[in-house]
């Protein structure tokens, strides 16, 4: 039907056809599973972010059919866009994998690790990235890079000292909002996110840079220290809303709606709304609408099982059955012996394992043996 | 034929024959002394056929990488109705080089010419000269040289009836290392924040203003005034192999003798560093430690190493026999900043004072650079101060190992190499500041065996 030549690329020995100017990690993506490259500056939902962070290096081991020679350096995969017969290794190279660890390593030297404390906990892509491809221990006992606090507003809680620099907020305020009134300060080893004069923050879209940040620099100040994110239930709903699409996650704990986001799918991304476009909030509906009958409630989110978010939410678990024995072993336990035969101790028409409470001297027999005059002769004896 | 008497034939200076005559900065005396005749060549000729009189020249960039300058401008795109430009790289911050500034300041019209010959044959009407800000008074030197160009009729509209306009803007930058890689340095000639770009798309592709950019340095630039001048072919018979033409060196460090010379890549490193027409040897009587060759990102070497290849063989002054035995026993022409160190010097300190230097200018836009050279640095420091330990040294070696090549730019490249060289050749020292804390802040490592003759393995 369609004409369009699509290219053939192969990642980790899976190959898939894609359409021209796919990126690899885009790529990688319609494949799914371990092989998709870590991404903490790409948002395929923003023009121009990625290729700042580094972790999603890959090894391109065939540049394409034209041209076989591979790549002489690790590739961005956020950046660079597909040939036809490309072949690609992601979690099948070693070299990958090292950079990978290395990077994540750097991103970790300077942060604070105050996920304790943090709001973003939970939900934070630079766990993630530790967790998957950082190493155990770690090498370095310098103190580590601190911020002057800056105020950004009365709904932005920024948190310089944990930002990773991924440049994803900048993107997104000059994308979303027609001023962009935040940007980079400084270079280097200094360099920081600030809007140099503060509390500057207040375009209706800008709260999307709490959505887009990965880690916990850029928080929802009204749900600060309120809650920890595994302790609400996510929940998806929708109201009439002029400025944007309308369609939010709800975060609850019984009636109460304790953060409001935009609805983000595994990759952090915010999916597409329903009008086709993709899914932004804007300010009145994620911090003035706290109410769950502001809202029409369409059900609970689904969140990844691996999410610490899913926590206590058993989807599709089996309570024990009653004949559960005989399921798995297929037949009643075979008694050795009966008690009661061998023992007087024991009351025969009390089951221990069924009364309640600890057993008392009731719930045995008296004993005659053991009498008093016995225990006097033990007591003489020492 | 009457041109070729501008040129010192005797040592081969092709760009610095001239940088003795008195004021040869002003209009008037550098055309009286054959100024400008390369381009009323290069305006009889097509652009076609100076990129082919380039090509033949086998010119590499003089900026540090040495990619051949006329494949690079071959590679500019030219897209219909959509303007070109040449932006000139005059933001040189690499320490240790100063040739480009040498340039500029006394032979301003050489530069020039080159830049109108260039933009000529790469079709560019606007073209940019993009300076650092440390540099405060040479952008009025260029800018003078310039309105007196204009006013001979050399640039503006129509340059010498061609029908060829061409202005040259003077581009002050804000004292940024950063800003001299290609893409950053176009992006902060368009206002914004000096980060480099992500490639591709290259700037031969989409550069300034997305638009088909070529990008040379200086010197590249100004070699193609006499490269036009004598021909293509003539200019290749100089030097040696694939290292043609003259090359400026700046010199600097223990030497008697700092400055820019002019080499015509067919003498030796020892000769360059003792002969009394170059450097003029080591004061003091003092001994040759190491060296850094072309500019401090390229590796160091210890004296042995750096007069005699592993092969044995005595290491010339050009882009092969400087990369000879690649980074495990090499280093490289670079940009031609050559800095001696003399056995007063700790490998140890200079280490950390570069480390320090690419911390500073890391523009901090992707994280192996930001984090890793601040991490190198700080390692360094506990090391140079007697609190090193010798895990340290092998985690320096791995920071520095996932920094190469991992990064936007060559940047991270640049900070990693004179780490990793520094402990693959001077290994004892690092680990003498460790096993000696105390006595490593009182005296130095001194010369040890750096200058010992090596066995030759076959």
């Amino acid at each position: 039907m369609s004409d369009i030549q699509k290219f053939k690329v192969t990642i980790d020995g899976i190959t898939i056809e894609v359409a021209p100017g796919t990126t690899i990690v885009d790529a990688a993506r319609m494949i799914g599973g371990d092989l998709v490259p870590p991404t903490m500056c790409y948002y395929s939902k923003l023009k121009d972010t990625g290729g700042k962070c580094r972790t999603c290096l890959v090894e391109v081991s065939k540049g394409s059919e034209k041209d076989p020679r591979p790549m002489p350096k690790l590739v961005a995969s956020c950046r660079t866009t597909v040939m036809d017969g490309m072949e690609v290794k992601s979690i099948t190279s070693d070299k990958v994998i090292d950079a990978r660890e290395g990077v994540t390593e750097f991103l970790l030297i300077n942060h604070p690790m105050d996920c304790p404390v943090c709001d973003q906990a939970g939900e934070c892509k630079l766990q993630d990235l530790s967790y998957e491809h950082g190493d155990e221990g770690t090498r370095t006992e310098f103190v580590r890079r601190t911020f002057e606090p800056e105020d950004l507003g009365p709904y932005i809680q920024l948190n310089m000292n944990r930002c990773i620099m991924c440049y994803r907020c900048v993107f997104a305020a000059k994308q979303l909002c027609d001023v962009r009134e935040h940007g980079v300060l400084n270079r280097g080893w200094d360099s920081q996110i600030s809007t140099y004069i503060g509390q500057a923050l207040d375009h209706e879209m800008v709260g999307n840079v709490i959505d887009v940040c990965p880690v916990g620099a850029l928080t929802d100040k009204t749900f600060r220290f309120k809650n920890r994110v595994w302790f609400t239930k996510p929940v998806d709903a929708h109201r009439e809303c002029d400025t944007c699409c309308g369609e939010v996650r709800l975060w609850m704990r019984g009636e109460e709606v304790y953060r409001v986001t935009a609805r983000r799918d595994e990759y952090w991304e915010v999916f597409e709304a329903s009008n086709g476009k993709t899914g932004w909030v804007c300010n009145t509906c994620r911090f003035h609408k706290k109410k769950a009958s502001d809202w029409v409630i369409e059900g609970p989110a689904k969140i990844n099982r691996h999410s610490v978010i899913t926590q206590g939410h058993y989807i599709g678990a089996t309570n024990p059955q009653e004949n559960l024995i005989n399921e798995v072993i297929g037949k009643a336990p075979k008694l050795l012996f009966d008690i009661h035969s061998q023992s007087d101790v024991n009351r025969t028409e009390i089951e221990l394992s069924k009364i309640s409470g600890p057993a008392h001297a009731d719930d045995f027999l008296p004993n005659q043996k053991i009498d008093q005059e016995r225990l006097l002769e033990v007591s003489r004896k020492k | 034929m009457l041109s070729i008497l501008y040129f010192d034939i005797i040592t081969m200076k092709l760009l610095l024959a001239k940088a003795d005559i008195p004021n040869i900065r002003s209009y008037e005396v550098w055309k009286a002394n054959g100024g400008y005749e390369s381009v009323e060549k290069a305006m009889k000729m097509t652009p076609e056929d100076i990129l082919e009189e380039v090509k033949k020249s086998g010119l590499r960039g003089r900026g540090g990488a040495g990619f051949p300058t006329g494949m690079k401008w071959s590679f500019i795109a030219k897209p219909e109705g959509v303007p070109r430009h040449l932006v000139v790289n005059a933001d040189e911050s690499e320490p240790g080089t100063f040739k480009d500034r040498y340039l500029m300041e006394f032979l301003p019209h050489l530069f020039i010419e080159g830049i109108i010959i260039s933009s000529f044959a790469l079709g560019s009407n606007t073209s940019y000269i993009y300076i650092r800000g440390e540099y405060a008074w040479i952008p009025d030197i260029l800018e003078a040289a310039i309105d007196e160009a204009k006013a001979a009729g050399y640039l503006g509209k129509n340059i010498l009836g061609t029908g060829f306009d061409l202005e040259i803007y003077v581009h002050r930058g804000a004292g940024a290392y950063i800003c001299g890689e290609e893409t950053a340095l176009i992006e902060s000639i368009e206002g914004k924040r000096g980060n480099p770009r992500i490639k591709p798309p290259f700037p031969a592709v989409q550069g300034l203003w997305m638009r088909p950019t070529v990008v040379n340095n200086v010197e590249s630039i100004a070699a193609v005034s006499p490269i036009i001048t004598i021909g293509g072919e003539a200019y290749a018979k100089i030097g040696v192999g694939r290292s043609t033409g003259t090359k400026l060196i700046s010199a600097c460090g223990n030497i008697n003798k700092p400055g820019v010379y002019e080499i015509d890549m067919t003498i030796s490193v020892e000769e360059f560093i003792y002969s009394n027409e170059y450097c003029g040897g080591i004061p003091n009587g003092k001994r040759l430690k190491a060296c850094i060759p072309g500019g401090s990102s390229v590796p160091i070497l210890p004296a042995n190493l750096l007069l005699k290849t592993a092969k044995g063989e005595p290491r010339m002054m050009n882009y092969e026999s400087l990369s000879d035995g690649g980074f495990q026993t090499g280093s490289m022409m670079g940009s031609g900043g050559f800095i001696v160190l003399d056995e007063d010097q700790c490998v140890v300190r200079h280490t950390l004072s570069l480390a320090h230097f690419y911390m500073h200018e890391s523009c901090g836009q992707c994280s192996p650079c930001r984090e890793g050279t601040g991490w190198m640095y700080r390692i360094l420091k506990n090391l140079e101060y007697g609190k090193g330990q010798m895990k340290d040294i092998d985690l320096l070696w791995d920071v520095q190992r996932r920094i190469e090549g991992n990064t936007i730019c060559p940047l991270g490249d640049a900070a990693a190499w004179p780490v990793a060289a520094a402990i693959r050749h001077f290994r004892d020292e690092f680990e003498w500041h460790v096993t000696h804390p105390e006595e490593a802040q009182q005296r130095n490592f001194g010369l040890a065996h750096y200058a010992d003759p090596l066995e030759v393995i076959v």
